[in-house]
């Protein structure tokens, strides 16, 4: 399965120590300039680990998702169990919305009676 | 409050070229005091202030651009203190300040990582080879029980033989190493990778010793069987640009 493909390779090799910045993937990118790096308070306060980190790596497996799909692996949307049940979540919310609308109803002309 | 503010990228020692274009496309420059180089770039605060970078830090296409740039900058720079991304100053006064307040843990982490480079390691488990598939014709429940059994505990096995090499792993690394850190593993999207990681490693290794550190690494990944040993970098020493000491 392919999603991201880290440009680093497995062990390289006779590489100079600096200079030669190779491009690495994004997750290692995320992980150094995001939770590590020297923190000192800037004059505009933004709490980065708390929220965003959890927000970053749901949105990263939501990435990796959508990658699958475009490579074809898309079982879960053929599935006609998972199918299926989104159909019945569909009526259900439906057939709510309509028995609300039709209790509101009910109850404005209850009001007009009285 | 002015339209601009100033994004700091690293702290130096000593000026530096023109980097490349940074994180709002601007050109970073040099700020100075305290016989420190800080290297900022001005950056509009309507994408760049507090509401916007709450904000735009959720867009995962903003972030990952942003996060390259500010990688970017950094690793042209020789030898660095990088700073953490999203560290936003009012101004080159504001800047300055922070260069004298903190001079002697600048100066201290600065010499810490001269001549050093960080590098990455990640250690995976090697996959379960897929069993057999099951014989067509049905099996009693306690062939089944010993079947699910076995199964089991070699999976436990794999597992603690991939633990007990990536520990062998370290050691023999961090014996080359100036300093090692033992990052949290990353889930699987993060490592863009879709085996199990054992460990997540960072080392500071003297840059005499890089081709060294690199053919262990490779050494490391062919010598055992139950892991698979990725190297990463170089790395500007993000791992070890903290103020205090290890």
């Amino acid at each position: 399965m392919v999603s991201e493909q880290p440009v680093t390779t497995t062990a390289q090799s006779g590489l100079g120590a600096s200079g030669n910045h190779q491009p690495a993937n994004l997750g290692d990118i995320l992980e150094r300039v995001l939770d590590k790096g020297l923190v000192i308070a800037g004059d505009i306060q933004v709490n980065l680990l708390d929220i965003e980190l959890l927000t970053i790596k749901l949105r990263l497996v939501i990435a990796s998702l959508e990658t699958a799909r475009e490579v074809g692996i898309n079982w879960w949307e053929s599935d006609p169990w998972l199918t299926g049940d989104t159909e019945q979540l569909r009526g259900d919310n439906r057939r709510l919305r309509e028995r609300i609308a039709e209790l509101e109803r009910r109850a404005i002309e209850d009001g007009e009676r009285e | 409050m002015s339209e601009h503010g100033c994004w700091l990228y690293a702290v130096t020692g000593k000026a530096v070229p023109a980097p490349p274009r940074g994180v709002a496309g601007e050109t970073p420059r040099c700020v100075e005091a305290a016989g420190l180089v800080a290297v900022v770039g001005d950056v509009p605060l309507d994408s760049f202030g507090q509401d916007a970078l709450y904000r735009n830090l959720e867009d995962l296409d903003w972030l990952s651009r942003v996060a390259r740039a500010h990688d970017a900058v950094i690793a042209t720079l020789p030898t660095v203190v990088p700073i953490r991304l999203a560290t936003v100053y009012r101004d080159d006064a504001r800047v300055r300040e922070v260069l004298e307040q903190r001079a002697a843990d600048f100066h201290r982490a600065l010499r810490r990582v001269t001549g050093r480079t960080e590098w990455g390691v990640k250690v995976f488990a090697v996959p379960e080879p897929v069993p057999a598939a099951a014989s067509a014709r049905p099996e009693s429940g306690t062939a089944y029980l010993a079947r699910r059994r076995a199964a089991l505990s070699r999976r436990e096995r794999l597992e603690q033989r991939a633990a007990e090499q990536a520990r062998d792993v370290h050691i023999g690394l961090a014996a080359l190493a100036v300093a090692s850190c033992d990052h949290p593993l990353q889930n699987r999207a993060l490592a863009g990778e879709h085996t199990r990681m054992v460990r997540n490693l960072a080392y500071l290794v003297a840059d005499d010793r890089a081709p060294a550190f690199a053919d262990a690494v490779t050494a490391c990944d062919q010598r055992s069987d139950a892991i698979r040993v990725q190297l990463t970098g170089p790395w500007p020493p993000y791992s070890f640009a903290a103020l205090e000491e290890p």
